[in-house]
């Protein structure tokens, strides 16, 4: 299991290029949705103790909206698409959906923002199974909003069984001269990183 | 001979106890956790020798013959917090007990075993607690929103904080 505990040079540049694919095919579709141009980052690609992811949003407390959809098929984890408020609001504004009291959205609000987790996700997966020629599924999204430590705990219960840390792919969204600032975060169950890794050609040892 | 030393009025301090760990204070400290959804934080302690220890598990139940970070699993923190307080010579049945978390903060048609977690969670400490002999006074569990708690041993309230509920004790 050290593989999980120490990623060399090779690996974290294999989590970065899947990183960087996803980001890309997400910026393609989410600049389709919104009709500007839309640009990302791959800010992170490493493993991240538990502790640690929330930070990433901006602290346990930080209000965040969280879209979170399982992977199945040939790879097992899941995924978030974490979004500050001011970012969820501002996908709000462009999408016409204006208007929410402090953390209560609409129905509809909710529901146009886990479209967005929906399709980002979408190009982001299959970006990686592409890459990786896995088989992906994605399930049908969730979204709550709320606390960003509460949000992540489920895929963290969920990778958690059988490790301490996880992989965390982290992508930052432009759009114009506003920053979306979204988070992405893969947490592929630690068996599944063994069979990507080695279907991106890095059979060494894994 | 004490007479001239400092009062006891001391800064309490806030110890923030982390996802998947587990921390003993004495008071005046207070002691916490951030960001409960699925998880539970659980506080057993002793208002006369003024020791409290938090757990913030994870999940339910452990697999067979682990051995890593015991504080992820409910029933391997407890034993290893219940363990920490017979080593200050208290037994189960000396202790109280408050906990709070345990939320399903998704629902959906995602795999419900995983969403589930939380009430599973909640369900594996009272069990465990019962079975231990620790009394249980309050608890705060399931719903939908996330929590962070703290602790005073000094007025043996557990205050929760609520990005939408606001914020109340128990």
């Amino acid at each position: 299991m050290s593989v999980f505990y120490n990623l060399d040079d090779r690996q974290q540049d294999i989590l970065r290029e899947v990183g960087n694919v996803g980001a890309g095919h997400a910026a393609t579709a989410l600049s389709v949705l919104l009709q500007e141009s839309v640009q990302m980052s791959v800010t992170a690609a490493r493993l991240c103790p538990f502790d640690e992811i929330a930070d990433i949003a901006g602290g346990p407390e930080a209000p965040v909206v969280g879209i979170f959809l399982q992977i199945g098929g040939q790879m097992n984890g899941s995924m978030f698409l974490l979004l500050p408020m001011q970012s969820a609001e501002h996908l709000l504004h462009q999408l016409n959906l204006t208007g929410h009291e402090g953390l209560l959205f609409e129905e509809l609000q909710l529901s146009a923002l886990a479209e967005v987790g929906n399709i980002l996700s979408g190009s982001y997966v299959t970006a990686i199974s592409e890459l990786a020629s896995l088989q992906i599924t994605l399930s049908v999204p969730s979204i709550a909003v709320d606390m960003a430590g509460a949000i992540l705990d489920i895929g963290l219960a969920f990778s958690g069984d059988i490790a301490d840390q996880a992989i965390l792919i982290n992508t930052q969204i432009w759009q114009g001269q506003m920053n979306i600032d979204g988070h992405f975060f893969l947490l592929p169950h630690p068996q599944s990183m063994v069979k990507l890794f080695s279907a991106l050609g890095w059979d060494n040892d894994v | 001979m004490c007479e001239f030393t400092l009062p006891s009025i001391q800064e309490s301090q806030l110890i923030r106890v982390g996802i998947a760990q587990g921390a003993i204070v004495s008071g005046p400290d207070r002691i916490g956790t951030t960001g409960l959804g699925s998880c539970v934080g659980v506080v057993l302690y002793h208002a006369r020798k003024n020791i409290a220890g938090l757990v913030h598990i994870m999940l339910p139940q452990s697999p067979p013959n682990f051995s890593g970070n015991v504080c992820k699993y409910a029933d391997l923190a407890l034993d290893w917090l219940l363990d920490e307080f017979s080593k200050q010579g208290l037994r189960p049945s000396s202790l109280k007990a408050k906990a709070a978390g345990g939320a399903q903060m998704f629902s959906g048609s995602a795999n419900s075993d995983i969403l589930r977690v939380g009430p599973r969670n909640a369900e594996a400490v009272e069990n465990y607690l019962r079975d231990a002999g620790v009394e249980l006074v309050s608890t705060d569990f399931g719903g939908n929103t996330g929590r962070t708690i703290e602790f005073d041993l000094q007025t043996e309230l557990l205050q929760i904080r609520t990005a939408i509920k606001g914020t109340y004790t128990i």
